[in-house]
């Protein structure tokens, strides 16, 4: 049964001001306006178009995917908006697909909120816009309900955005940071720390130029051949805020093991490496937006990076070390230099250090 | 990375270990107890930490970590001056970024910027004289900070700001000088120590004749060391040859970077700028006479502490702080009572847990299997 009732085609309203005021969240025909002018008409979709207080799904639509439903959301606050690689609108998407997919689910319905600061440019906005509908398209995962604000000038920075995300997990597939066990294998599908670089290059505090583009994408197709090629994968997890140290430690910790990684094996761009010396910055700790890891029973490593190095987002791919029996939740890596050192978790944010 | 990689070479590395071994097996002492080497730079601590070097050196060798972190002896009284300075309304308060969390007797920077302070990270002092250009009605100041490495720059950005003739521009000074503080070290009666990797950074600026006496009166082997991880192993096993043949050299392992004489350029600059403090205050060590520097009368103007009415408070240390004999190499961190429980690198209470060049912050953070072995941590 199709649940949306069929409409006459609305003729959407249109801004003509540059920038958004006070009036564009006063909830009267120029909010209506900037609604159907900048993200009607981006995100385009039959769910979305009848544009009630919430969207409508038939059950029987989602069931048909799998047994359990996965619920997810994030908010987007980045600073610069538009960044190497990417911008807030692209990693609002990726993001919230990104956290529905390492649970195994199949991304379908997104959400997205935004809070705009007063003196946006409308211009901005559709750019954002238009780059959430491209980072969607190609992907059967639409954004049908969204909501927009509009604050004071210095009540929020520039943009903010919320989205929210249902995907479904398909019948049997089971995966949780609790679930490593002592032989598995730790993989990650390519160079790390690219996002948190770009970012920190982006904004210019710190006086370097930055040739880094943000790795920002959407990694369910990953995931899927990833999960083919590994059906007993045991944890996925994306390794945003916190990077590769975190997600490590977490997995540890939830799986009360500990995890030895290889820095030879840890792929890290050279330029990144160079940033963070700089800087005085660890790579490990440094924010991704493609990266995810996988832990996987030994006997399907091979077939899992196999997988992961035929896809395009996994062409960097690495079997980066071992989940092995011991204290739970240390996390340890054998150094290039020969060396060992434990791996911790961060305490507040990485500070560039004095000399 | 190009001249980096080098220095960080696997089979290198096994090959100096290899040395060191046979080294220390011919050093009678060392059968004795273990031979004492302290890194006197935060970021030899740090290079050591991030490569697990101490777990590659055989047990005969303790390495001390030394006093070379300017972010952890800034003394709270200090940090509280900062946040003064930077809560007045009228200023921009620019400082490097691991300045950021030291603790003050109230706050720290990072909390005053959390309740309204315009707190910026900068990355050189020449990018807060920047921020002064753009915003002339503002009072910028910078946070100086740091050994005899950060000086020259702190003096070129003063000079600069002279020439031009900025008028909002003024620099807090806490700017240290590593030479009496090591000498305050030497005449610790409960010293431990056998030799030293001399600060690389600091002595490219100054050169290596600053430490002669350390050899000449104190009969203590120094090398100056570099900071990638070869670097430290060799200057290591200098050391230890040093003690093998009962001589007590300054030797510099750091020629690609640090010439005998220092930076003449820079010396001048540092000479122009400052002239020493009677003392300054150490968090963890005490008041070290002679161990800070601050603006000369002419450039007054510059000059934060008289530009702006400090509270300007000594704040003891916490008593129950064992810093101070962590660093002369008594106690090992996870040995003090607070490592760990009252200490803490969210809440640090001592000089060591506040930068991540700290020694106890190091050995929280990136652990110590040495201290794992202990059943330490």
């Amino acid at each position: 049964m199709n649940i949306v009732p069929m409409m006459r085609p609305r003729r959407l309203g249109k801004v003509n001001v540059p920038t958004v005021t006070l009036a564009h969240g006063g909830g009267g025909k120029a909010m209506k306006d900037l609604i159907d002018d900048v993200f009607v008409e981006a995100f385009d979709n039959a769910t979305l178009a009848p544009l009630e207080d919430q969207a409508r799904f038939d059950l029987a639509d989602i069931a048909a995917h799998g047994d359990r439903l996965a619920f997810t959301t994030d908010s987007f606050v980045v600073d610069p908006l538009i960044f190497p690689g990417g911008d807030i609108g692209k990693l609002a998407v990726c993001g919230t697909v990104n956290d529905l997919a390492v649970g195994g689910a199949r991304p379908l319905y997104l959400s997205c909120a935004v809070i705009i600061e007063e003196g946006v440019t409308i211009e901005l906005l559709r750019q954002i816009a238009r780059s959430m509908a491209e980072t969607r398209a190609g992907q059967g995962c639409q954004i049908v309900t969204g909501d927009t604000k509009v604050v004071h000038k210095g009540a929020c920075d520039k943009l903010f955005i919320t989205t929210t995300g249902i995907g479904v997990i398909p019948d049997s597939r089971v995966l949780g940071a609790h679930l490593a066990r002592p032989g598995d294998v730790v993989l990650v599908n390519g160079l790390l720390g690219d996002h948190g670089a770009a970012i920190l290059g982006a904004r210019g505090d710190m006086a370097l130029e930055t040739p880094i583009d943000s790795d920002c994408a959407c990694l369910h197709e990953l995931i899927e051949a990833l999960l083919a090629a590994s059906p007993n994968a045991r944890t996925l997890r994306d390794a945003t805020r916190g990077g590769l140290a975190t997600v490590l430690n977490e997995i540890a910790a939830a799986s009360e093991v500990t995890i030895e990684i290889d820095e030879t094996h840890t792929p890290i761009r050279e330029e990144v490496k160079g940033f963070c010396e700089i800087l005085g910055l660890d790579p490990l700790y440094l924010a991704n937006e493609g990266k995810i890891v996988a832990v996987v029973p030994a006997d399907e490593a091979k077939a899992a990076l196999a997988a992961m190095l035929a896809h395009p987002l996994g062409a960097g791919a690495s079997a980066i070390g071992t989940v092995n029996e011991g204290e739970p939740g240390r996390v340890t890596m054998r150094t290039g230099f020969g060396g060992r050192r434990i791996v911790d978790m961060l305490v507040g944010e990485q500070l560039p250090r004095i000399c | 990375m190009k001249y980096i990689d080098e220095f960080r070479d696997r089979e290198k590395a096994a090959v100096l270990i290899k040395e060191i071994e046979a080294l220390v097996s011919t050093i009678p002492l060392a059968k004795e107890r273990p031979l004492n080497i302290m890194e006197v730079c935060g970021g030899h601590t740090h290079s050591i930490f991030r490569y697990g070097i101490e777990g590659m050196l055989p047990k005969e060798i303790d390495l001390v970590h030394g006093p070379g972190c300017p972010v952890c002896v800034l003394p709270m009284g200090r940090v509280d001056d900062c946040v003064a300075i930077a809560e007045r309304p009228e200023v921009i308060f620019t400082t490097f970024g691991d300045a950021m969390r030291v603790p003050g007797s109230k706050k720290s920077l990072m909390q005053a910027k959390a309740d309204g302070a315009d707190i910026r990270m900068v990355y050189s002092p020449m990018d807060a004289l920047t921020i002064a250009r753009m915003n002339p009605d503002r009072e910028i100041v910078f946070f100086g900070l740091g050994f005899e490495t950060t000086m020259p720059s702190t003096a070129l950005t003063i000079l600069q700001a002279a020439s031009e003739g900025v008028t909002n521009f003024s620099v807090f000074c806490n700017h240290i000088t590593i030479v009496p503080t090591l000498k305050a070290i030497l005449e610790s009666p409960d010293l431990h120590l056998d030799g030293f990797l001399g600060p690389g950074h600091v002595s490219m600026v100054i050169g290596t004749a600053p430490y002669e006496f350390i050899a000449r009166f104190y009969k203590k082997p120094m090398v100056v060391a570099g900071f990638e991880p070869l670097d430290v192993l060799q200057s290591i096993w200098m050391v230890l040859k040093q003690i093998k043949e009962g001589r007590a050299d300054i030797e510099n392992q750091y020629a690609r970077v640090v010439p005998d004489d220092g930076n003449a350029a820079a010396l001048s600059a540092v000479a122009e700028v400052y002239e020493l403090r009677e003392f300054f205050e150490w968090r963890g060590l005490g008041s070290i006479d002679h161990s800070g520097v601050r603006l000369r009368e002419p450039y007054a103007r510059f000059d934060a502490e008289r530009r702006f009415a400090l509270p300007n408070v000594t704040i003891a240390d916490p008593t129950a702080c064992q810093c101070g004999e962590v660093l002369k190499g008594m106690i090992k961190p996870w040995q003090c009572k607070l490592f760990g429980a009252a200490c803490t690198p969210e809440t640090p209470l001592g000089a060591l847990m506040v930068s991540a060049e700290g020694a106890c912050s190091a050995y929280y953070q990136y652990g110590s299997l040495k201290a794992e072995r202990a059943g330490a941590i």
